[in-house]
């Protein structure tokens, strides 16, 4: 059964990629990953701001931690001279997972500016990255800003990295754009090779007894897929050479194959396997074999956009689909006297 | 002879590195100024690095040092070579197990930074009073007087206690040498090599415990053979002396540095002779020098091998012309004849004449110096030839103090100064936070390493822990430098103001030359800075003729991108006007420097820096200084004229700096000093200042429960009363109605000793809804606002307390009206601690007795010159003392069986003289219920109609109820202190307290490491936190202290945070007093030791809570006596990441770069860990009622 899949231009050997999560900072979990099925990995994200506040931290607790106090002379922590910075770290850690893992490795860079930060890039082609995917988590909460403006930004972050590497980038986006379609065949124009959809955020919360904010982020669910099923089927076969990965909400083989016969080339997994662990992809692969050898699908690609908004009767289904369901619920069938 | 380094280090380090490099067992403890060779030990041994056998040595952390001598004798006996480190009252926990290791002739060095011990006032400064303690344990004594000699002593010492299996201690003085960062030459490993003898090593494993060869030792010895076994060892110590020579003149060999026994130095024909150890002899060394090339005949014995003490060498180094002596000791033994190596030469000289191989005896004279590192100067050492050269010289004298009480002290000249030709001395005045001592050590650095020159850098800092003022004095030179005193007056030849607010509180040109240069940090321009200056300084400048120079330091790091940080800057300055290298020369080294420190951080932080060197010398600009004096202030009195007399007269001169001219008399006998003197210390500190906004307030009294410094008061009154009051001072009607009509409330700022923290804007919950950047708190300049508020603020002082009777302290609100009994401490800038002190206060603080731990809270709570806690207008307030540090809870409970004992006997007494007294006062005092503010002041008024009915009683017993009747009025015994104290060395201690049963209440601030020496790691510190002495990462848990009192079951147990739910922290404070039992409180104190800044103190709070981190429980044995469960749970399941956590504080994260997977590791095992420790809570919580037999009190309150 030939489970593989092209993903911005990489050939995988199953359309099964861990996204960024803490689970590639071990490369022993990593590991477990490609042992248990993952045909490439999403590195956990490098935040633009861990880049700036690192060095910040740095500079106030281990270099300028004086105190003034005969007895603490030296600051509070040992100071070693040579700590790597974040970003340092990063590197070492590409390299070594290189070296540890025969499939490909994805670096991934989170943040919302085209500043200095992004030069970053080049090292990370150096060390090896196989590709790299820009995850522009950012919220518009700027009420003088024109939706043109925003998508703007994730426009010229993403030019500005393509003009530092020629790796594969692949684009982490939100679901909140007015025109997704548009936008991300945008981004296929200034160069990105795919999208990931959707990015999740973390969720404002109040603590009543303390009368603050309080952000949360839970874990994704199964329901949480069905969002990004929905743009991957709008977007499948309509822009030329972009690969689609879904993220968010992969639980159970369903979840994946939902995705896949949307038109995903790849299913992102993240909080399944920070809950069950590494072995839970293997158990999602043989779900996703099992399935194909019932329905009698040979390859991937015998099944991937089946049920996309180019192959559906009714692509309208996808763009208004529960209104349509809800408005027609009082229409009898065609062949019904009434 | 091999090639040697030079290498600029303090002598810690370079302790350290031969300690470290011969050891493989090193167990330690931390303990002021000696923690930092336990810090190097253990980030060496993190880092890999190794000893000469190639292994990395093991470095373990005690619980005490006491725990580090058994762990050490327990090493020794396993067949390892063993160390550590230690001073002061550590060396004392030590002695039982010296006596055992000397008595089993275990080879073993312990390296002690020497240190003061705690008498009438604990100091942590350096003199011999610790090590003097020890000389009976059978610790041969070796005595180092300069970094250099540190590090070679570590090694001879080393190699001694191989060859001769005496064990040494090796010491040398508590920061003058531990501290002082000077170039030396460091020991190549092949010489280390060579100077240990293997078959020696071998030798001790051999002589290890094996059960393949079994022994015993340590057995129990009856009168029939102890004393012939005392007698066994004598021949081991006849043989030292000429073993440590042997080995002293073998290094000699290996590295061309020789040392004696006893060293002298001076004339040939010396008639007067000073015997002094420890760094003393560099003060000594240069004023014989000077003295004798000015055709004097003195001399200087250097005694450096003290136990044993071999008078036959010391014979044999004084010159026979000597005809006086002088012996220096650095302690003091009362009522004892003199200090012990006075009486150790006495006694040697005596021997030598009755046995005649002295032929006269010179008159010998001892005295003291130097205690608790009091200056010892080449003035008084001139002082003491000169005292010599009387007809009946002092004896038993002291130099260095004013001694009017007993008049022992010996005059001196301040300003006699040996010539030191070549040698530049700089003195820099910093704040503690603002990287001047760093940068200064980078300059001895610069200046020691890339050129020919020595240097030496000492530091000086006060006692506080927010805004402390640090003074560098550094010297510069061609020739080794042996100044082992600061830099004096009228000496340096470079003065720098690094904060222009130094400038009307220091007289800092004392120190400058003529013709030397001063460079102030100031905002104002140089063309208007001149009238910046107070008139006495104008009039120096122009009297020494100095070069005066400014430089915006604080814009120069705004504008590129420095934030505050000015140390690079000023660096610059130095090197740019000083002269002391060339210039271009010394900002390449700069830049170099800067290179090395950051170049791994990124380009961003490199870029900037350079960017600020570059603008630094744009912006350095020269004043013209004109002919005479046009300022129109001075310095401001330090306290004002009507303060107390003893503030005025004592107080006050420590604050300025000039405590060194007190007289004997002025100081209290027994260590006696009065509380409430914070409020004579205005520091003035903010750059911001809170503004309270009256209309939008809710008057939640959140402000002032949060504020570390009490600085923001809340305060109720009746209305009419603000008539009196300046225009500015706001008030409103108060909301609510638990108060009468008419009654207004402030909350007022303390614009001088607010320290800008912003914990109390920060905690504001109220927003305007129309800007909700605005709060009903704001921080504004403080420019704009100091001037109107301090107004304020004395008036508000003014307006008279509420009536405590008619507060419920249940409601924050209410609470926060209680007039606070501890303020303004000398604390970090947004203390986690000091919050729940000052609340303690505020509830119990007119009838509580504190037993304090030694360490931070004993600190900013008792450290000269001022102390936090006060008293209310009635005269009553928190009566405070600190014991030691391993001592506190069994200190607190002896408090708590005096009141006790007191309280019974008094009762007794009632009963007694019941028909007297008048039957029905005797049964409301002895039936009074106090649980309550108003049923306690009944009782004092019930004691002062008792006292009045006494008085007209004329029997014996009548005046023994007079002298306890107070205690009738119910006393409230806190024992407080940190965690440092109560999980690792007072743990014994507070176990047994609170399985007494006694009704005391311990409130532990857990800062998860030891703050106060440093932060060195706890059994509090949690799993994947990096502190000292665990560079690699905590690799345990947390302690449950919690779960272990609770084990009790009538003992009050909470866990708080008032960061993340001040309603609970206020109910646990109420509940723990009132419970009347053992209670303890475990308070989550954020401290600036966990890397993260202490103006996000609540939100890290928070974050601990909500992270499952710090769990909020109480657990009330009244509630098991009522038949429910005793243990309530206030927070909820842990609902953010772990990791959200542990990544805003450096001390986690600083791990993911040094060692990422371990980091990843703990983390995991961290974030299961909180959970199923929540779940255990939980399912305690709900376990069916309790029906323990314990003591039933009142149900508290729900």
């Amino acid at each position: 059964m030939d489970l593989s899949t092209n993903y911005l231009g990489l050939a995988l050997k199953n359309p099964l990629v861990p996204s960024a999560s803490p689970l590639s900072k071990s490369v022993a979990t990593a590991r477990a990953l490609e042992d248990n099925g993952a045909a490439a990995i999403i590195m956990w994200s490098l935040f633009e701001e861990a880049v700036t506040a690192d060095a910040e931290s740095m500079v106030r607790f281990l270099h300028q931690q004086e105190t003034g106090f005969g007895e603490a002379e030296g600051g509070f922590l040992p100071a070693f001279e040579d700590f790597d910075n974040i970003l340092d770290l990063y590197l070492d850690n590409v390299r070594r997972l290189k070296e540890s893992l025969s499939i490909p490795v994805i670096a991934s860079l989170n943040g919302v500016t085209p500043s200095g930060w992004i030069r970053t890039a080049k090292d990370l082609e150096q060390a090896g990255a196989d590709a790299l995917e820009l995850n522009v988590y950012y919220i518009a909460g700027d009420l003088d800003q024109s939706g043109a403006q925003v998508e703007e930004r994730y426009l010229s972050v993403l030019r500005e990295l393509r003009g530092q590497v020629k790796l594969p980038i692949n684009m982490k986006l939100s679901p909140a754009f007015s025109s997704l379609g548009y936008t991300v065949k945008q981004m296929a124009a200034a160069g990105a090779n795919g999208v990931a959809l959707f990015n999740r955020f973390y969720q404002p919360d109040i603590d009543i007894d303390a009368l603050r904010l309080h952000p949360i982020l839970k874990p994704s669910t199964s329901a949480d897929a069905l969002l990004a099923m929905r743009w991957i089927a709008i977007l499948y076969g309509r822009i030329d050479g972009l690969s689609l990965g879904a993220t968010g909400g992969v639980h159970t083989p369903a979840d994946s194959i939902k995705l896949l016969l949307a038109g995903a080339d790849v299913v992102h997994l993240c909080s399944s396997l920070l809950a069950r662990g590494p072995k839970h992809l293997a158990t999602i692969l043989t779900g996703i074999t099992d399935w194909m050898g019932e329905q009698g699908f040979e390859s991937v690609t015998d099944f991937r956009g089946r049920v996309s908004a180019l192959t559906v009767p009714n692509p309208a289904a996808f763009e208004r689909a529960n209104y349509m369901n809800t408005l027609d619920s009082y229409s009898a069938a065609a062949g019904v006297m009434v | 002879m091999s090639q040697s380094e030079m290498v600029t280090l303090d002598g810690n380090e370079a302790v350290a590195y031969v300690a470290h490099m011969t050891n493989e067992v090193i167990a330690i403890y931390p303990i002021t100024p000696s923690s930092n060779m336990g810090e190097w030990a253990d980030e060496w041994s993190a880092q890999g690095v190794k000893n000469l056998w190639g292994t990395v040595p093991s470095v373990v952390e005690m619980q005490s040092e006491a725990g580090a001598a058994g762990a050490l004798h327990g090493a020794l006996q396993g067949g390892s070579l063993a160390t550590t480190f230690t001073a002061s009252q550590g060396l004392l926990l030590m002695i039982p197990n010296m006596y055992k290791m000397a008595g089993e002739l275990s080879p073993v060095v312990i390296h002690v930074a020497a240190r003061a011990l705690a008498a009438q006032g604990l100091s942590i400064f350096g003199d011999h009073s610790d090590v003097m303690s020890t000389r009976s344990t059978g610790f041969a004594m070796l005595s180092s007087a300069s970094v250099q000699e540190a590090m070679d002593f570590a090694l001879i010492a080393q190699a001694a206690t191989l060859e001769s299996r005496v064990p040494f201690i090796h010491f040398f003085d508590g920061f003058r040498t531990s501290h002082e960062v000077v170039k030396v030459e460091r020991i190549p490993v092949e010489t280390i090599r060579a100077m240990i003898d293997e078959d020696l090593v071998r030798a001790c494993r051999n002589r290890a415990l094996n059960p393949n060869h079994p022994i015993l030792r340590g057995t129990a010895q009856n009168p029939d053979v102890y004393f012939q076994g005392r007698e066994t060892v004598n021949g081991f110590y006849d043989a030292l002396p000429g073993i440590v020579q042997r080995i002293m003149d073998k290094f000699a060999g290996l590295t061309g540095r020789q040392y004696s026994l006893f060293e002298y130095v001076g004339a040939p024909d010396a008639e007067r002779v000073i015997a002094i150890m420890g760094s003393g002899i560099g003060a000594a060394e240069e004023t014989v020098n000077d003295l004798v090339a000015k055709g004097e005949k003195v001399g200087l014995i250097k005694v450096r091998l003290y136990r044993p003490f071999d008078p036959a060498h010391l014979l044999a180094a004084l010159p026979v012309t000597a005809r006086r002596l002088a012996v220096l000791d650095r302690c003091k033994e009362p009522g004892a004849d003199g200090e012990p190596l006075y009486k150790d030469v006495v006694t040697g000289l005596a021997q030598a004449l009755s046995d005649g191989r002295l032929a006269t005896m010179p008159r010998v004279i001892g005295g003291r110096y130097g205690l608790s590192s009091k200056e010892f100067t080449p003035g008084m050492v001139k002082g003491v030839f000169d005292e010599l050269s009387k007809d009946t010289p002092k004896n038993n004298f002291s130099i260095g103090i004013f001694d009017d009480l007993t008049h022992l002290s010996l005059d001196w000249d301040p300003s006699y100064r040996p010539d030191a030709p070549g040698v530049t001395a700089c003195v820099f005045f910093g704040l503690g936070s603002d990287g001047t001592v760093s940068a200064n050590k980078n300059s001895i650095k610069i200046i020691a390493e890339e050129t020919p020159n020595f240097g030496q850098g000492y530091f000086q800092y006060d006692s506080k822990k927010a805004g402390a003022i640090t003074i560098s004095h550094l010297r510069f030179g061609p020739q080794q430098i042996h100044s082992t005193y600061l830099v004096g007056d009228d000496e340096a030849s470079f003065v720098a103001c690094h904060q222009p607010t130094f400038l009307d509180r220091h007289a800092m040109l004392n120190h400058a030359r003529r013709g030397a240069t001063f460079l102030l940090n100031s905002a104002t321009p140089a063309d208007q800075v001149w009238n910046d200056l107070p008139r006495s300084m104008q009039q120096t400048i122009i009297d020494k003729q100095l070069a005066f120079y400014v430089i915006d330091g604080y814009g120069i790091a705004e504008a590129t991108g420095m934030g505050r940080r000015t140390n690079t800057i000023m660096q610059t300055c130095f090197f740019a006007i000083s002269g002391i290298l060339p210039r271009d020369e010394a900002i390449e080294h700069i830049k170099y420097a800067v290179k090395k420190t950051y170049g791994k951080k990124g380009q961003r932080l490199l870029d900037r820096n350079y960017e600020a060197i570059d603008a630094t010398l744009a912006g350095l600009h020269q004043v013209k200084v004109p002919g005479q004096v046009t300022s129109t202030f001075d310095r401001p009195a330090t306290v004002p004229g009507d303060a107390p007399e003893f503030v005025r007269n004592v107080t006050a001169c420590l604050m300025d700096g000039h405590g060194d001219r007190l007289p004997v008399s002025l100081m209290p006998a027994d260590g006696t000093w009065p509380t409430g003197t914070t409020r004579f210390e205005k520091r003035n500190l903010a750059l911001k200042l809170p503004v309270w906004d009256k209309d939008l307030c809710t008057q939640c009294g959140k402000c002032p429960l949060v504020c570390p410094h009490a600085a923001i008061r809340a305060k109720v009154y009746p209305e009419s009363l603000t008539a009196a009051g300046p225009d500015s001072f706001q008030h409103v009607q108060i909301k609510g109605k638990d108060f009468p009509v008419g009654h207004h409330v402030s909350y007022q700022i303390a614009p001088d000793d607010c320290t800008g923290c912003g914990l109390c804007v920060e905690v504001c919950p109220i927003r305007d809804r129309k800007d909700p950047t605005h709060k009903a708190l704001n921080m504004v300049d403080a420019h704009e606002r100091h001037g109107i508020e301090l107004p304020n603020w004395d008036f508000f002082l003014t307006l008279p307390e509420y009536d405590r009777r008619e507060l419920d302290p249940s409601k924050i609100k209410h609470a926060m009206m209680l007039e606070p009994l501890f303020e303004f401490s000398g604390a970090c800038v947004g203390c986690g601690e000091t919050p729940y002190i000052k609340l303690a206060t505020q509830l119990f603080g007119d009838r509580m007795m504190v037993a304090n731990a030694t360490g931070c809270s004993s600190i900013y709570g008792g450290n000269l010159p001022t102390t936090p806690y006060t008293k209310n207008p009635d005269g009553r307030g928190p009566a405070w003392s600190n014991s030691l540090f391993e001592d506190n809870a069994e200190f607190g409970l002896g408090m708590r069986l005096a009141v006790d004992k007191q309280v019974e006997q008094a009762r007794e007494l009632l009963h007694v003289l019941a028909e007297p007294l008048g039957g029905e006062l005797v049964e409301a005092l002895l039936n009074a219920d106090q649980s309550s503010e108003a049923g306690i002041f009944e009782q004092r008024e019930r004691v002062a109609a008792l006292k009045t009915r006494l008085a007209g009683i004329d029997r014996l017993e009548a005046r023994v109820l007079e002298g306890i009747c107070e205690q009738l009025v119910k006393r409230s015994v806190w024992i407080i202190g940190g965690d440092g104290w109560a999980y690792d060395i007072g743990y014994g201690g507070l176990d047994h307290v609170l399985a007494s049963g006694r009704n005391v209440n311990i409130l532990v601030l857990d800062t998860e490491v030891y703050s106060n020496t440093g932060g060195q790691n706890s059994k509090s510190t949690p799993m994947g936190a990096v502190a000292k002495f665990a560079a690699g990462g905590k690799a345990s848990f947390k302690k449950d202290m919690a779960m272990m009192a609770m084990a009790y079951q009538n003992v009050y147990v909470a866990s708080v945070a008032f960061g993340a739910k001040d309603m609970q922290t206020v109910r646990a404070f109420l509940e723990a007093e009132s419970y009347d039992g053992p209670s303890i409180i475990i308070a989550y104190a954020p401290c600036i030791a966990h890397g993260v800044d202490l103006s996000n103190n609540l939100r890290q709070q928070d974050l601990a809570v909500n992270s499952g981190h710090w769990g909020l429980f109480r657990y009330d044995p009244r509630r098991a006596a009522a038949g429910e469960n005793p243990l309530l749970i206030d927070s909820k399941a842990p609902s953010v990441p772990y990791r959200d956590f542990t990544s805003s504080e450096t001390r986690f994260s600083m791990l993911t770069r040094s060692h990422p997977e371990v980091a990843e590791g703990f983390l995991q095992q961290a974030q299961k860990h909180v959970q199923t420790r929540f779940q255990l809570y939980e399912q305690l919580a709900h376990l069916a009622a309790q029906t323990a037999d314990v003591p039933v009190g009142a149900k508290p309150k729900e």
